[in-house]
């Protein structure tokens, strides 16, 4: 079915559903790469009218990855409840927009209608939104998750400490641990990416880190981010996986280029599970999505790259996570191609996450061929704060020295929980100032003021 | 931070890696020094992603192994950047110089410039000699210096030789503290369309506290005897090896 707008006596025509969705989306690269995106600005603002103008149900009704060669798309449909879809089924997707905008959408009334709400749809009504209705909307909604720690509590920001090492030397791993934690980083989790994928390599890791954890009781869970299947093999040998990692895409194809399909992370949960070693919740998965995946396995069957981002948060949903997160800027310049097109995307997932029922967190980053800087990055990380971000990478001095790109550093949350009056996780916060960490107002320490003994006893043992 | 833990312990610390612990704060944020410092590392980086392979250096390096110089579809670096499709096919020249030479191999390495040709001109001859070294029984096919090359365009390149495993040694994306890291990608039975899960990587081969040579051609000789025994590649191909990397000590400078 064509779609039609007429501007100024111009009409302005969109093959299908897709079209509309592709020509809509905010400039960026991928999109043009993938010869998809509006091919002028005049007709990107016809899209949105006609998107405008589209009922909610279209989505229900038209799948844009076809149900039958897709896993993903019959995860969509065949989990959509119709129930929490009901106060909302009688919206266009700008009606949704300013319903979501308005005094009616509150917590109670996002977190009801979060099961009905179809990635489609949120992507959707996400190109009709400028940056501060996705912060404004996203601000609203409350997904709360946990395991040893609670995240996404309010007046909370949460981080990850991201301790790679380019050998996977375990004592410089824990060196960099010891730097995020006297930073007071790490309360979402202390997550390593392994520079090798090997199963007896990961192995090591896992134990080094839960030895670490389990000797200074830190309320906090750790993770070596290797595949869904070398998880399942660390596992079966018994060592001690909190939580189990795996990057997800938006089509069934995308997903196989990971090596991955639903039934693996099903086992995968359920095998986490199984452990039973969360304290405060049990949330077990931890994944990582990010926009143009999805191209980048040629697996978009014609489809942006934002609603395909949107696509991979109805995989994570279906595992109940503690923790979510878009590697916004890591992709490179081919799928968004500057600091302007990397802040609006983040902006893009986080709400859509958000709006999904997803605790979603954000790799604010960036790789050197992008044309992006430090001053985009520390746009980027304030403007989601601002938005309630459940949580941000780090690691040391924004340099990963192991995947060769730029992410948060650890005085960047310190820059942010200070200027917005953020806490982290409520059981980490209170294990800083038990080990001296912090001050009892919650401060981190005045570097003269001395250390406790313990922060001087752990710097020794693990040098 | 490092009135906190004592200096010798830190410095202790440091020496286990290259990550940037440690530097002190000014209030919330970085000392100054550490923000330029920063910005220096960057704005090499930024340089190094534009340098560009020089490829009868590289082929004078690799004497006296034959030598097959191809590359892709893409006639720029800023296309390059921005179009990794055309970094996947081969240009028409060179899918005829790969259709002429044919071939029937076991392996046929591929050297291609990746985002990093400054890590490739330094290391790749030497890392290609390593590898060598532990592949006697093995026929190996010429080697190919691919320009304007992602990693997937060895697929076109072993399939027109006949190999039966292509690996692919490619620049890395330059970092702030290594801007010539390389990465080898292992693909069994290499043709157009091979996804990545198809793939066994080797990351990180540099000399600032990455892999050696040697240890990454000792775990290349195992996946790639491994590869050709069970005639598969990727995910299903477990590194089962104890593993050997060590970090052999070079804090930031």
């Amino acid at each position: 079915m064509p779609f039609t707008c007429d501007l100024g006596g111009e009409r302005h025509s969109f093959a299908d559903l897709k079209a509309v969705l592709a020509a809509a989306s905010p400039a960026r690269s991928g999109d043009e790469l993938a010869g998809i995106a509006a091919s002028s600005a005049t007709r990107r603002v016809a899209a949105r009218w006609v998107l405008a103008d589209l009922p909610l149900a279209t989505f229900l009704n038209e799948a844009i990855v076809p149900y039958e060669s897709d896993e993903v798309t019959r995860l969509i449909i065949d989990s959509h409840d119709g129930a929490s879809f009901a106060p909302i089924a009688h919206l266009t997707v700008g009606g949704f927009r300013d319903w979501l905008l308005s005094e009616a959408a509150d917590e109670a009334a996002l977190a009801a209608i979060a099961r009905g709400v179809t990635p489609e749809m949120a992507a959707a009504v996400s190109k009709l939104m400028r940056s501060q209705d996705l912060i404004a909307v996203a601000k609203k909604i409350r997904v709360v998750t946990a395991f040893r720690s609670t995240i996404g509590l309010p007046g909370r920001l949460s981080t990850r400490l991201q301790p790679n090492h380019p050998a996977d030397d375990p004592r410089g791993i824990a060196a960099a641990v010891l730097d995020g934690l006297l930073h007071g980083v790490g309360d979402a989790v202390i997550g390593v990416n392994p520079a090798t994928d090997s199963v007896p390599a990961a192995t090591t890791l896992i134990r080094m880190l839960d030895e670490l954890r389990g000797a200074y009781a830190i309320p906090t869970q750790t993770c070596v981010l290797t595949h869904v299947t070398n998880a399942l093999a660390i596992i079966e040998r018994g060592a001690p996986v909190d939580l189990v990692f795996q990057s997800v895409a938006g089509s069934e194809a995308a997903n196989a280029g990971f090596g991955i399909d639903l039934a693996v992370l099903r086992e995968a949960h359920a095998a986490a599970q199984a452990l039973g070693r969360g304290t405060v919740g049990s949330n077990v998965m931890y994944f990582e999505t990010g926009q143009g995946s999805a191209l980048s396995a040629n697996a978009h069957h014609g489809v942006d790259q934002q609603t395909m981002e949107a696509r991979a948060y109805a995989v994570a949903r279906a595992f109940d996570p503690l923790l979510v997160n878009t590697v916004v800027g890591f992709i490179g310049p081919e799928y968004l191609y500057d600091g302007k097109q990397i802040i609006r995307a983040g902006l893009e997932d986080h709400f859509c996450g958000k709006l999904l029922g997803l605790p979603m967190g954000c790799d604010v980053c960036y790789t050197n061929h992008a044309e992006a800087d430090q001053d985009d990055m520390d746009s980027l990380m304030t403007l989601l704060t601002v938005a309630g971000c459940s949580f941000l990478i780090c690691v040391p001095g924004s340099d990963d020295v192991m995947l060769s790109y730029q992410s948060l550093s650890n005085h960047d949350a310190l820059y942010l929980r200070s200027v917005m009056g953020l806490r982290p996780a409520p059981e980490f916060e209170a294990w800083l100032a038990d080990v001296g960490i912090t001050a009892p107002d919650g401060t981190l320490r005045a570097l003269a003021d001395g250390a406790s003994s313990f922060v001087r006893q752990l710097a020794e043992n693990l040098s | 931070m490092s009135e906190v833990v004592p200096g010798e312990v830190w410095a202790r610390l440091r020496r286990t890696t290259p990550a940037r612990i440690a530097l002190g704060r000014v209030g919330h944020a970085l000392p100054l020094g550490e923000v330029l410092d920063f910005q220096l590392a960057h704005a090499r980086a930024r340089d190094a992603v534009h340098a560009a392979l020089d490829p009868a250096a590289l082929t004078a390096a690799l004497a006296p192994l034959p030598v097959l110089e191809v590359e892709s579809d893409a006639p720029d670096r800023a296309t390059y950047l921005r179009r990794p499709d055309l970094g996947r096919r081969l240009s028409a020249r060179s899918a005829a110089v790969l259709a002429d030479a044919g071939g029937d191999c076991d392996v046929v390495f591929v050297i291609g410039d990746g985002l990093s040709a400054t890590g490739v001109q330094a290391g790749a001859a030497q890392l290609v000699r390593a590898c060598l070294a532990g592949l006697d029984n093995l026929r190996i096919g010429p080697v190919v210096i691919a320009q304007a090359a992602r990693v997937a365009l060895g697929d076109p390149i072993g399939e027109a030789l006949g190999a039966r495993v292509c690996v692919m040694i490619i620049g890395e994306r330059p970092g702030l503290s290594v801007h010539d890291s390389l990465g080898i990608y292992m693909t069994y039975a290499p043709q157009t369309g091979r996804t990545d899960a198809e793939r066994n990587c080797i990351s990180n081969i540099h000399g600032a506290g990455g892999l050696s040579p040697q240890e990454a051609a000792r775990t290349l000789g195992w996946l790639l005897r491994e590869a050709l025994r069970r005639e598969l590649s990727g995910v299903a191909l477990k590194d089962d090896q104890t593993p050997t990397l060590a970090f052999e000590g070079q804090g930031p400078a």
